[in-house]
């Protein structure tokens, strides 16, 4: 009599608590959180990526021309951001600086400093404007001395030449690294969990800690992470071939 | 006859390589926190101490093995336990329903009241209504985070890996209200200097299908022989007065419960 009462639902409800090796129904329960966790990481990441990219394009000029007062205190900069862990400088900004009472008393703590929001995507940022800085400097560096010929021939000022020659050239040949560095960020924006954010990681870890299932809450976060890279990487991938297509071998039409 | 004694003795040790079987003379490996005071903490040193490092200590002295203690982060205890990183988990563990689906525990052998903690002059009582819309901390994966999600459904949860965590942010004004064990919030923090200014925030909590029913030692379900072991060497630590000498070492109540 019960058997024939239970509905199929009850019996995926029964097959995933017993015979999965995944409780693949309570993953889909809770899976409205794991798309507000993933809207949290997108979120961080995509705004740290943009203020941390805006802020390395005069770093990396400093940089490359060995600007006189500016490209020492810049190496320092981003030697320490990219010679320390993320997870540590994220600890330092979110837990170091709430131990000191001028920090609380200030007018940043309310708005800005209490919010692990906030830390987070400071942090972040500065973090990824390091790495952008020194791989950009690369790229500027290496800009091919014809180019530069070119346009000083064609009497161009210095300013001019950044916009319409170097620049555009050095974001072109940076463009691949850059899409390594998209994917970083993505992987390291884990750390949100561990300042109470709930990202993709903070719903795997909050679902392990209601229900004690490890896998569940960890295997549904990786393939939420690994859509997003997928994502990442198709997209730059058009990017390249629109960017980078004048350096693609040619093909010849055999007539 | 020495030499015949150390020949057996190395033959004993080789046997019990081979077999790898769990003998009496195997050490007990012990999951322990060591980021929860005063059951338990690390010295700067590094060594471990605590009422449950005590227990620990005291238990394997009674089994008549060598306590090796494994420190596990607290949301992974279970997993590792699982995984035989370790035999038992003696960590401050409650014993709960949800919980046993996974895991088996001892009987308790301790048992104390969860309560809010906030600012003295909060200005919000610890109901469901007047936790609404507040910041409220747990440490994940404690039954805590079990009675925050059904109790103040309305409060924003916020969730750390240690209850020292917990502590920093609620110390720093990060939170309006945390939730935890009432006596480690006492010896852990309002005894503190950080601790000052706070106070508990209204009655014990009362939800004793996600607080359950004490605290036990954690063992996997098949080991139901060191389970009644330790089962009984916690009812004997209680019977003969060692019991007492533990806690009174750290607490001014008997922390053992009704």
């Amino acid at each position: 009599m019960a058997e024939t009462d239970r509905t199929f639902f009850d019996y995926l409800v029964y097959v995933s608590e017993n015979h999965s090796p995944l409780d693949f129904m309570l993953v889909a329960d809770h899976i409205d959180k794991f798309f507000y966790g993933t809207l949290l990481t997108i979120e961080i990441t995509l705004l740290a990526l943009l203020i941390g990219g805006v802020m390395a394009i005069p770093l990396a000029i400093a940089r490359a021309y060995r600007h006189r007062w500016w490209n020492g205190p810049i190496f320092g900069f981003t030697y320490f951001f990219r010679g320390t862990p993320l997870l540590v400088q994220t600890y330092l900004v979110y837990y170091g600086l709430a131990q000191f009472d001028f920090v609380r008393e200030s007018f940043l703590w309310g708005p800005i400093l209490s919010s692990p929001w906030w830390c987070a995507l400071i942090t972040f940022s500065l973090n990824t404007a390091a790495y952008t800085t020194e791989f950009l400097r690369g790229a500027i560096e290496n800009t091919a001395k014809g180019e530069i010929e070119a346009a000083r021939a064609c009497g161009m000022s210095p300013a001019r030449m950044m916009r319409r020659i170097v620049l555009p050239s050095a974001f072109r040949r940076a463009l691949p690294a850059y899409s390594n560095e998209v994917i970083f960020m993505l992987h390291s924006s884990v750390v949100l969990s561990t300042i109470t954010l709930q990202d993709i990681l903070g719903v795997g870890r909050w679902l392990n800690g209601r229900y004690y299932l490890a896998y569940e809450g960890f295997i549904t976060a990786m393939l939420f992470y690994m859509a997003l890279v997928f994502i990442i990487s198709r997209g730059f991938r058009i990017w390249e071939q629109h960017w980078l297509g004048h350096l693609r071998a040619r093909t010849t039409v055999e007539g | 006859m020495m030499k015949k004694k150390l020949t057996l003795l190395g033959l004993a040790g080789l046997l019990a390589l081979v077999t790898g079987t769990a003998t009496a003379g195997d050490p007990l490996r012990v999951g322990v926190e060591g980021a929860y005071p005063p059951f338990s903490w690390k010295e700067a040193d590094g060594s471990l101490k605590g009422f449950d490092i005590d227990m620990s200590m005291e238990v394997c002295k009674r089994l008549n093995r060598e306590c090796v203690l494994v420190e596990q982060e607290w949301d992974g205890m279970i997993p590792a336990l699982l995984a035989k990183k370790f035999d038992t988990i003696i960590a401050s563990m409650s014993i709960t329903e949800e919980r046993k689906k996974k895991i088996d525990f001892t009987v308790k052998y301790y048992n104390t009241p969860a309560k809010l903690v906030a600012k003295k002059d909060a200005g919000f009582d610890g109901t469901a209504a007047g936790l609404n819309g507040k910041r409220l901390g747990v440490q994940r994966a404690t039954t805590h985070q079990c009675s925050a999600e059904k109790l103040f459904p309305g409060a924003e949860l916020a969730l750390y890996a240690t209850q020292e965590e917990v502590w920093q942010d609620l110390a720093a004004g990060r939170l309006d209200a945390q939730l935890s064990d009432s006596l480690q919030a006492y010896e852990g923090f309002l005894a503190l200097d950080a601790g000052q200014g706070f106070d508990f925030l209204g009655d014990a909590i009362d939800d004793i299908e996600c607080q359950g029913v004490g605290a036990g030692f954690a063992v996997r379900k098949e080991d139901t022989a060191l389970r009644d072991a330790l089962s009984q060497i916690i009812l004997d630590i209680r019977a003969d007065g060692t019991y007492k000498t533990m806690n009174d070492k750290y607490f001014a109540v008997d922390i053992y419960g009704n």
